[in-house]
């Protein structure tokens, strides 16, 4: 709670009923619930930002989830405000702990002042230690009294939901029209149990143990349109769908299969298919199929799948054939932290492929921003007929976050194939313009029909050997990616526009960057940051933007190399041969504390 | 919006599909290479159907046989080796207007692509694969192969060939295949005939297709080849006629029959071993599109997305 003290040093429960202790006014919470991941508290936490979003409010969690198939410490964390929520916070205000291992894990993320609230049948918490407010509430056995014996202690997640809802203060009928919506599918019994095991949370005097009660204050945002709440993975699907994507296939890894399973059952509501294949190659090579037959298509996967759609990519950067590669990084190499988040794949992106076979690379920033990165790979990928990768991670993935509804009808594309005749004299591979490639269906009105090949080849797709024309094709396919860079956009700078520090970051990072340079600033340093969605190429003209600090420091989540750099500072060093371009990396498979960039790179 | 279409070209009548249509690069393959009787099955194979030029598609992978694209003048692709099979079903699937060819050897098909194959026939998926068997690694000059014959002496088994080949009919009817045919590159009028009834089929029909590989394999299928001394084997299919030598004749939709037809010694038999009836991948997938469209009463594309947003509120 980032508003002036709001809790005294200690709290003691008392006896007497609290009933009137009136609410104090927050901005800003940050929420953790730490059980275990059959305990559903994703469903709980889902449901607070859900609601925050509907409240007009920021929202951003983050969550972890153990990779085995079932069971094993998983936490869920909210942090909602009413202004800018940009990470989902270095400390908790409130951690609500299931079992003992959930306290001892947890408590260190708990600030001074902080409370904890525990299950007093599972918790023994030290009540010694008189940094934090203690909240004993016997969770597991009201939840089995409320919902009777045969539940068992199902339905604690949504006991704490109701829990959180009397604390908080939080609009209860909302959350029940909430939990009706997630559950309405479902038998009616399964709505009843969890409606009453909300009310039993709701309806717990918690007044009796807890000094004060907490309140948002009203969101200031202006927006005028809805807010929609959703993950990464979501957004980056319909943004998808919104680019006109209609056909594409994969293969199910963490974190990426959410992706492909929301489109296999989306695309056929648009008319196309998305296919689950028997493995990432034939996943790569079917999403070139539908690309080669007219409909630009994605396939997707996390690093080590990417790794074996490799030589299909290349294929599609010598026959120039658009396509989309999703890569939902993890933690790498091989298999790797599959649950974690690293950005450790940017050079695979990039430099992955055989031969010189220049492809595009684009990062998504903010879980609003997978929906508006998937529409401008699209637009690339089309325009360049390249594959163009667009690189999420597991935080991004799983995160939700609420944002500006889009507008849609001015946003949607709708391609059909383009199979208009083709006059004589079309040349599948013209030295002197992009390619553009003729689907079949397409009649060419010269008889001479295109085959698109891997083969070096000539003009007319001719297999050649011709070393001349090696040359010249080399570099026709390189020409159109500089070309891009020319039309891309410097993106702005955030925080001061020159001075001593600028922080440069790609992918998720995006939020605790952004707030440690607002950090920074109060405590009046002179820091700046840049975040690049366009990877490869990069924007040209950044060479302006770098001049105008002294230090470079570039921020990202993967080792520091070799030689001392991580990925995109690599990149960046090579591309610009500039000395006071510095590192700080991370890799400990989670996401960046504001403080640890604090810390790390603004030492 | 493409330049293409700001000067809309006038479409000429439509002119009979003639062989010389269908003809692009010469071949580069060696002289009397058992796939130019292939192709020029495939030319007629064409010239007689008389299907629209722009919705034949030639497809392949990587070896000899699979410069076939190169040599038809229709849409094509040269893809990667062993792969060819997802990406001529994406095609298949994308595009029902067209009609899908797929040529390769028995390395890309077999070998490197043996996955891919028995998905694509268990999916069955709408499409024509003709598998140019010569037993032999040509392209990179004599490696052992999938099918290469025990004892077969390779640079890659010098003292002769001892891993158990695969027999590629018995693969594709465990797989799912709903057309499994074995044609001779000798006999063009039978090659004729089955690739006319493997396209005919709808679903994963796939011929194998012996053809010598004249450098690396000479020789290697003689033995089914009237003309050097052997005997061209045919499968009799029942006729359904009730007559007492229809008995003997082959069900081509008895499962247990096929295989054990597919285990005749080398040179074993030619003709259609297994064909049946069941719904392709491209008939469900469709299903399903329909109904998805009906129960959201064919609302535009960003009506539907606007419904999904409106869940997400």
């Amino acid at each position: 709670m980032s508003s002036s003290p709001v809790l005294p040093e200690s709290a003691t429960p008392t006896s007497a009923g609290r009933a009137d202790l009136r609410p104090e006014h927050i901005r800003d919470a940050v929420i953790r619930l730490a059980g275990n991941s059959q305990d559903g508290i994703q469903t709980a936490g889902a449901f607070l930002a859900r609601l925050a979003g509907r409240s007009a409010q920021e929202v951003m969690t983050y969550m972890t989830i153990p990779s085995t198939i079932s069971g094993g410490p998983s936490i869920f964390q909210v942090r909602i405000g009413s202004g800018e929520v940009l990470s989902a916070g270095d400390e908790a205000d409130f951690l609500v702990a299931f079992y003992q291992h959930s306290y001892t894990e947890h408590i260190y993320f708990l600030r001074e002042g902080g409370v904890l609230l525990y299950d007093s049948d599972q918790v023994q918490p030290n009540l010694e230690d008189k940094r934090f407010v203690y909240v004993g509430v016997p969770i597991t056995g009201l939840t089995v009294e409320a919902l009777g014996g045969t539940a068992k202690d199902k339905g604690k997640n949504i006991f704490v939901l109701g829990l959180l809802a009397s604390i908080f203060r939080l609009n209860p009928d909302k959350l029940k029209a909430l939990i009706r919506e997630r559950f309405g599918g479902k038998d009616e019994s399964v709505v009843n149990t969890a409606i009453t095991a909300f009310q039993a949370g709701y309806a717990y005097p918690v007044g009796n143990v807890l000094t004060h009660l907490y309140e948002f204050e009203p969101s200031p945002r202006k927006s005028e349109r809805a807010q929609v709440t959703m993950d990464g993975n979501q957004a980056l699907a319909y943004g998808l769908i919104a680019a006109g994507v209609r056909y594409g296939a994969g293969y199910p890894i963490t974190p990426w299969s959410s992706v492909m399973e929301i489109l296999r059952s989306e695309f056929p509501k648009y008319g196309g298919l998305f296919v689950q294949a028997e493995d990432e190659l034939a996943s790569v090579s079917l999403a070139l199929g539908f690309s080669y037959s007219g409909w630009l298509a994605v396939t997707g996967s996390a690093g080590p799948g990417i790794s074996l759609k490799a030589e299909a990519i290349g294929w599609a950067s010598m026959a120039e054939i658009p396509l989309i590669v999703v890569n939902v990084q993890r933690g790498g190499p091989s298999t790797g932290l599959p649950t974690n988040v690293e950005q450790s794949d940017l050079h695979q992106a990039v430099f992955g492929g055989h031969g010189d076979s220049p492809r595009v690379v684009l990062a998504a920033d903010t879980v609003e921003d997978c929906f508006y990165i998937a529409i401008e790979a699209a637009r690339i990928a089309r325009k360049y007929s390249t594959p163009v990768f667009i690189l999420s991670d597991s935080s991004l993935a799983t995160r939700i976050e609420a944002f500006d509804e889009p507008h849609l009808s001015e946003l949607m594309v709708n391609p059909k194939p383009d199979m208009s005749p083709r006059p004589p004299g079309t040349k599948p591979y013209p030295l002197e313009q992009i390619t553009q490639h003729s689907p079949p269906g397409t009649r060419m009105l010269d008889g001479k029909y295109p085959v698109m090949t891997g083969l070096e080849h000539d003009e007319m797709g001719h297999p050649t050997a011709s070393a001349r024309m090696h040359s010249s094709m080399t570099a026709k396919r390189r020409k159109k990616y500089q070309q891009l860079a020319d039309e891309l956009p410097v993106p702005p700078v955030h925080g001061d526009q020159e001075g001593e520090t600028l922080l440069i970051g790609w992918g998720s990072t995006y939020g605790p960057i952004s707030e440690a340079v607002n950090q920074a600033r109060d405590r009046g340093e002179s820091v700046g940051s840049l975040h690049l969605r366009h990877l490869h190429p990069l924007p040209t003209g950044l060479e302006a933007v770098f001049d105008r600090f002294k230090r470079i420091v570039v921020v990202e989540m993967n080792d520091q190399g070799l030689y001392g750099y991580g990925q995109l500072a690599t990149l960046l060093r090579a591309r610009f041969c500039d000395p006071k371009i510095e590192s700080f990396t991370k890799t400990d498979g989670l996401t960046f504390r504001v403080r640890e960039i604090l810390e790390g790179a603004l030492k | 919006m493409n330049p293409l279409d700001a000067v809309p070209p006038v479409a000429p009548e439509r002119e009979k599909l003639t062989k010389k249509a269908v003809t692009a690069d010469h071949p580069t393959w060696c002289p009397a290479c058992g796939d130019f009787a292939v192709l020029a099955s495939f030319y007629k194979v064409l010239e007689k159907r008389q299907l629209p030029h722009e919705n034949i598609v030639t497809l392949a992978g990587i070896g000899c046989s699979s410069r076939f694209p190169y040599f038809v003048n229709t849409h094509g692709a040269h893809f990667i080796h062993g792969r060819s099979v997802p990406l001529a079903s994406a095609i298949s699937l994308a595009r029902p207007d067209l009609h899908v060819f797929l040529f390769g050897g028995d390395g890309d098909g077999l070998s490197i692509g043996g996955n891919h194959l028995d998905h694509g026939a268990r999916k069955n998926v709408n499409l024509t694969y003709v598998i140019m068997d010569n037993f032999v690694y040509g392209l990179t000059k004599k490696q052992t192969s999938p099918t290469s014959p025990i004892g077969y002496k390779s640079k890659t088994d010098p003292t002769g060939v001892i891993d158990h080949p695969v027999n590629p009919i018995k693969k594709l009817i465990a797989a799912g295949a709903t057309f499994v045919a074995r044609t001779h590159a000798a006999q063009v009028n039978h090659m004729i005939q089955m690739m006319e009834r493997a396209m005919d089929h709808d679903g994963f029909s796939v011929i194998e297709c012996l053809s010598e590989c004249i450098e690396f394999f000479p020789g290697a299928f003689d033995a089914g080849n009237p003309r050097k001394g052997g005997e061209f084997k045919v499968i009799e299919e029942k006729k359904w006629d009730d007559s007492p030598e229809d008995e003997a004749r082959h069900d081509v939709t008895d499962e247990i029959a096929a295989y054990r037809l597919a285990d005749v010694a080398f040179p074993g038999l030619f003709g259609v071993f297994y064909e049946i009836d069941r719904p392709t991948k491209n008939a469900l997938e469709q299903k399903w599109v329909e109904s998805s469209r009906a129960k959201l009463n064919h609302a535009s594309d960003v009506e539907v997305l606007q419904k999904t947003f409106d869940r997400m509120k």
